[in-house]
């Protein structure tokens, strides 16, 4: 389903990615380990394709190529970035940015939009499903959010939207316990056979809620060594040292 | 591309920019006593009007341009410009709209004010003002049931000559600064509403100004009086043709509130802005000024400024009556080179009297956009407040945002509170809308609409919607 192949990327002249290959199946949930600095967060901007980068390569995405692709028409295509740190947009209520988040995406699928009751419907189902306090919704886009109920808002938008490709920017990274449990609780009821995860964290914490199919470890920008979960417990036991020259 | 499909692709960005070939009659070029007479003889005027407007001209010749605005301009040939034109079908003042020239209806209706189906519909009332007449008034005697007057400047000069005289210019005097004596002398048409004491104006009021003629210049003069304990919202709505040169519009608009009257002026200026290189546009040079005359009266401008080429206007508050109050606020949007010097002045004669001042300036492309307002508290004013906040907001890196407070305070008990910021729509922002699936202008659109809410809340429902809208149009393609 997804097929990176010799994935380079640069800023200012600085290479980051050097040559990354991964195959992600259908239904599959990959981790990607790594120290400070390896490329973690570079990945996933190239893959939801931020600009400022210069990448070459290849990303086979079902049969398109997303480098031909722009970031929204990437999103369209059903390709969601869960962010580290989500970004604050003033003034923007949340249910008014995820409508139309949701009907852009409908949209480019040939899919009628929504109007404000439809779509305050299936929103309160979801946040129900996923155990999120609707309030948030009627606040400013992430405005004032406390760090766990951004990450929330995160799983609830990955959740509206329905995407086939999700890949999660260190989404564990300062979650207290309990939001720690409804972040991978929310993706594993969205664990789907024709849905595809690429998880990028720091601690294999985590994975002890989210049991990936595969974990890869990703050091100096390339992927030196690939294994199943048992490899993340390894690396909490033994750190990554081994793979830093 | 063809001549034709670039008229197609120029529409697109400014939908408002087509004219309308219609026969004019049209005073004598350029400005002097002969023209000021013409005007008032078409207009049938009784002669203490037309001493007035002599009055005015005499003094404009003493008077000079001010020159100490940001956006500078080429000088205007004050007698190349026309300062009479209208439909000839209005020549004879037509009595119903079932009597209007179709080129006129069929006009308004491109302009999405369709006049015919609009006297129908409830909720809002309409003056239209084409060039320099009023061409039609709808729901004037459901009103006038209630005692309301809503007509034309022109018509209430000759059936209320009481009223005008005893208001006319009490607010903005003959003398007040070079364009407002200029409106004085030549001003053409506009609306007049006055609200009996106690009632409350059950629908909304509006002037839909459309400058079509080239080479003329549109002054019209608005005066709304709001007697004791009566309310009344008023919105105007502005467009113009696209065209290379640029045309001048000096407006006066004079409210006056009573005891405890309130008094609502909205405005959504969509004038033509010109072209992407900053070619033609209409030059916005309007004196707006509310008399907060009477105790416990209330005057609350709103205005969404996307249009013109230059804008430079400052709709203010004279808060003379004790416990008054007065509001601002403010949305003005430059783009491309368009360049906007505006806010308000808020002036506290009356004891307790409040403002509060809230201004959204959002500028991209090459533009230009200063907050000018001044804040003065004067010695009887005991206890006077003042909120401002101002915010701007920037898009790209070519545009340029200014804030220019003044204050003069002379009362120790007063309180004067302000608040600026300046800030940028953030890569960040963009890739995170964009990434849920928004397209940049999309984006821009929510962002911007989001910095300006608290202004565009301010507006009445029905035209919020098309603020909203308009905001997101007026900046596309100021990114990427």
């Amino acid at each position: 389903m997804i097929e990176i192949k010799n994935l380079k990327t640069s800023v200012d002249d600085k290479e980051i990615l050097k040559g990354l290959n991964l195959s992600i199946g259908k239904g599959e949930v990959h981790a990607i380990m790594g120290p400070n600095g390896s490329g973690k967060s570079t990945l996933s901007y190239a893959l939801a394709g931020k600009e400022g980068y210069n990448v070459s390569g290849e990303i086979k995405f079902n049969k398109t190529n997303l480098l031909e692709l722009n970031a929204e028409q990437r999103a369209q295509e059903g390709v969601f970035l869960a962010f580290q740190y989500p970004i604050e947009i003033p003034g923007v209520f949340t249910n008014n940015f995820l409508r139309t988040s949701l009907n852009s995406v409908r949209k480019a699928n040939g899919k009628p939009e929504l109007n404000a009751i439809e779509f305050l419907k299936i929103v309160k189902e979801k946040s129900k499903e996923l155990n999120i306090d609707a309030e948030m919704l009627a606040r400013p886009l992430n405005v004032g959010f406390s760090g766990g109920e951004k990450k929330r808002n995160e799983i609830l938008q990955m959740s509206l939207l329905e995407p086939s490709f999700i890949i999660m920017d260190e989404t564990d990274s300062g979650l207290d316990i309990d939001a720690l449990k409804v972040v991978s609780n929310g993706v594993n009821s969205l664990r789907d056979p024709d849905r595809s995860f690429l998880i990028i964290t720091h601690y294999q914490r985590l994975l002890n809620y989210i049991k990936p199919d595969f974990v890869h470890v990703l050091s100096d920008g390339k992927i030196v060594k690939t294994g199943d979960w048992k490899l993340a417990l390894e690396l909490e036991n033994e750190g990554y040292g081994q793979f830093i020259n | 591309m063809d001549a034709r499909q670039q008229e197609i692709e120029k529409l697109k960005d400014y939908k408002y920019g087509f004219s309308t070939d219609i026969d004019n009659t049209r005073a004598p070029k350029g400005l002097s006593e002969e023209v000021i007479k013409f005007i008032s003889n078409i207009k049938k005027e009784p002669k203490w009007m037309l001493d007035w407007r002599l009055k005015a001209f005499e003094r404009l010749k003493q008077s000079k341009e001010p020159n100490w605005q940001k956006p500078k301009y080429p000088k205007i040939d004050y007698q190349d410009l026309y300062y009479y034109s209208a439909p000839k079908s209005m020549d004879d003042k037509p009595k119903s709209l079932d009597e209007l020239d179709p080129k006129l209806l069929e006009t308004y209706k491109k302009l999405g004010i369709p006049l015919q189906e609009q006297a129908k519909l409830n909720g809002i009332a309409v003056d239209a003002v084409f060039d320099s007449v009023s061409v039609a008034t709808t729901f004037k005697e459901e009103l006038n049931k209630k005692g309301i007057i809503f007509c034309s400047m022109s018509e209430a000069i000759l059936e209320h000559p009481e009223l005008v005289k005893k208001y006319l210019g009490t607010v903005i005097p003959l003398s007040d600064h070079y364009f407002a004596t200029l409106n004085s002398a030549v001003f053409t048409d506009g609306s007049f509403v006055y609200i009996p004491e106690n009632v409350k104006c059950p629908m909304e009021l509006s002037t839909y100004f459309r400058i079509n003629d080239p080479e003329t210049g549109q002054f019209e003069r608005t005066l709304i009086i709001a007697d004791k304990g009566s309310y009344v919202s008023y919105l105007e709505g502005c467009t113009a043709p696209m065209r290379d040169e640029n045309q001048l519009h000096a407006a006066n608009v004079e409210l006056i509130a009573l005891d405890d009257a309130e008094i609502k002026y909205s405005t959504v200026q969509n004038w033509y802005p010109g072209d992407k290189d900053g070619k033609g546009g209409i030059y916005n040079f309007v004196t707006k000024r509310g008399l907060c005359k009477g105790k416990n009266s209330k005057i609350s401008w709103t205005q969404v400024e996307t249009g013109s080429a230059i804008t430079w206007k400052y709709p203010s508050c004279i808060l003379q009556g004790d416990n008054s109050q007065g509001e601002f606020y403010s949305v003005a949007i430059t783009n491309n080179y368009q360049k906007a010097d505006t806010g308000t002045k808020m002036i506290h004669l009356g004891k307790n009297t409040r403002s509060k001042i809230i201004s959204k300036g959002i500028s991209a492309g090459h533009a230009d956009n200063t907050y000018r307002g001044m804040v003065s508290i004067h010695p009887k004013a005991t206890g006077a407040k003042n909120y401002t906040q101002c915010d701007s907001l920037l898009v790209g890196n070519k545009c340029g945002a200014h804030t220019i407070p003044y204050i003069e305070n002379k009362n120790a008990s007063s309180e004067i509170e302000h608040e600026a910021t300046t800030s940028k729509i953030s890569e960040d922002q963009l890739f995170y809308c964009r990434q849920r699936g928004l397209n940049q202008e999309e984006a821009v659109s929510l962002i911007v609409n989001g910095f300006c809410k608290e202004v565009l809340q301010q507006l009445p429902m029905e035209f919020a919607v098309e603020a909203q809208k308009l905001v997101g149009i007026s900046l596309e393609g100021s990114v990427g």
